[in-house]
């Protein structure tokens, strides 16, 4: 079994119409009912959606001092959304998983598998 | 018989592949499985010469290869202490399900949509047509540095991803089979422009190792018919100098009959399917001129009605163009000139070369001479610029032209 991380990403500017009550009502009933079947699959691990890149904070510590700032690390226009980690079999298992989502939310999902500790 | 490294190489250029691909099956590992082969290989050459060649080569290659593996996976299960890599040596779940064979597992694995087409190139040749990385990249006039790039990383996405080693499913095959195919297909028509005949029997070997492996496939055929008819007429399609042959000027009794024949049965037996599709109906469209006895008895109509049919799946400019040559046939270059101008293909060679040849059948000497120079300037090869840089002409068809 192997984590992956399927990535949702935003792009300023290209945000989607905004949706009436009844679309979101029904795209987040969609979501929960995609996230039960992930549970009951047994691939579930974690899953969210984030706030805005406004709302980051970044933490970088320099020699012995630690340095607290406002903002997201990269100033870049395309931004993490949401994300999952899922535990699946191999790399068509979470495909499948993420062609689920992509058809909910309309935002292409990028899967990429997460490193083990190096080996001793 | 003599048994020298020229024949141990011939043997391994045809029976690599299925005991690299064995190999991946029984261990999972692809590096391990591609340094085994090597091995065995090796011994064989020490070995051969004195002892005779073994009664099935491919045979004798795979057990050495998977005894050197399973010695060398025991040493680092004894160094490291890993019962991992030891249960990996007796795992029973690949002996359940031998219905597909270990080759064709391995070729959706290098094609997998998951990798860029130059990995899913590279890995193919590799892996499966026995192709030394210098081979490879030779072939695809890349450095060998950057071609062993391609492959380790490919083979590290393979790995960190666990892309499977598996024949995808009936339903997944609408996704999968299409990057199979056009590997295969790209390999086949590097080989043409590159001039590299080994690349093309490298790729008529994959389509046949194909065509046995999933006989129910009607693209499959239709890949297999494809580069059966262009091989046909392959020799005849450059001079010695590399410059083209135009079809109507191809020698056709120089065209090979029995590839012929065998991509013509391969096209009936589509029609008959009746599930088309772009290679068959490119292998169709082949058919067609290859069934003519002389460029002036080809059935241009057959043809644009074939065209019709691509285009309904695969509408690019690039089909678009070729209808527009054969509608030339039917109607005349003034009607196909129209269908020309307004497709986006700037930056195609032939797209100016087939623009040219209208302009100058209709007498725009001037506007024809132009879009020859453009055509000229985007020619891949040398052979190819100075041949629309003389307005697609040569001696013989200069004489062609004043006759008709």
């Amino acid at each position: 079994m192997t984590k992956y991380m399927l990535s949702a990403h935003s792009v300023e500017g290209q945000s989607p119409p905004p949706m009436s009550p009844e679309d979101v009502q029904q795209v987040t009933k969609q979501v929960l009912a995609l996230e039960g079947e992930m549970k009951e699959a047994g691939v579930w691990v974690f899953g969210g959606r984030l706030h805005g890149p406004d709302t980051a904070t970044v933490v970088r510590a320099l020699g012995q001092q630690v340095i607290t700032t406002d903002g997201p690390f990269v100033e870049a226009r395309e931004h993490l959304g949401g994300l999952y980690i899922l535990e699946a079999a191999d790399l068509d298992a979470a495909l499948s998983w993420a062609a689920k989502v992509t058809s909910i939310v309309g935002a292409p999902i990028e899967v990429r598998p997460f490193a083990g500790l190096p080996e001793g | 018989m003599i048994i020298d490294a020229a024949f141990v190489g011939r043997i391994f250029r045809a029976e690599s592949g299925r005991s690299i691909a064995a190999l991946i099956s029984a261990i999972g590992d692809i590096d391990l499985a591609e340094d085994a082969v090597q091995e065995a290989f090796a011994i064989a050459l020490r070995r051969w010469p004195a002892a005779g060649v073994p009664p099935n080569p491919g045979a004798w290659i795979t057990t050495t290869a998977r005894n050197h593996a399973i010695d060398r996976l025991r040493r680092q299960a004894r160094e490291r202490r890993l019962l991992g890599d030891a249960a990996l040596l007796t795992s029973p779940a690949k002996e359940a399900d031998h219905v597909f064979d270990d080759r064709l597992r391995l070729i959706f694995t290098c094609c997998h949509p998951a990798l860029p087409t130059e990995g899913q190139v590279a890995l193919t040749l590799r892996l499966l047509g026995g192709m030394s990385t210098a081979e490879v990249a030779r072939s695809f006039l890349v450095a060998e540095s950057a071609m062993a790039q391609r492959l380790v990383r490919a083979k590290r996405k393979i790995k960190a991803a666990r892309i499977p080693y598996r024949v995808p499913d009936e339903h997944e095959l609408p996704d999968r089979l299409p990057p199979v195919l056009s590997v295969v297909y790209l390999i086949y028509t590097s080989g043409v422009s590159g001039g590299d005949p080994s690349l093309c029997g490298e790729a008529i070997r994959l389509a046949r190792t194909l065509a046995t492996l999933m006989p129910d496939e009607p693209e499959v055929a239709g890949l297999l018919a494809l580069v059966l008819l262009s091989e046909s007429r392959r020799a005849t399609r450059t001079r010695p100098d590399g410059s083209p042959v135009l079809l109507a000027e191809q020698d056709r009794s120089r065209w090979d009959r029995a590839l012929i024949e065998e991509g013509h049965a391969l096209v009936r037996w589509c029609l008959r399917r009746d599930r088309p599709g772009t290679f068959q109906l490119q292998a169709a469209i082949q058919a067609v001129h290859t069934d003519a006895a002389t460029a002036e008895r080809t059935d241009w109509a057959q043809i644009v009605t074939l065209y019709d049919q691509l285009l309904t799946i695969a509408a690019t400019p690039v089909v678009a163009l070729n209808r527009a040559v054969a509608v030339a046939e039917i109607h005349g270059p003034a009607a196909a000139l129209v269908l020309v101008e307004d497709l986006d293909l700037d930056g195609y060679h032939l797209f100016h070369a087939t623009r040219a040849d209208l302009l100058s059948r209709l007498g725009r000497d001037r506007e024809a001479a132009t879009a020859y120079q453009r055509a000229a300037a985007l020619a891949p090869t040398p052979a190819e610029r100075e041949f629309l840089h003389r307005g697609g002409r040569t001696a013989r068809s200069c004489k062609h032209r004043q006759q008709r």
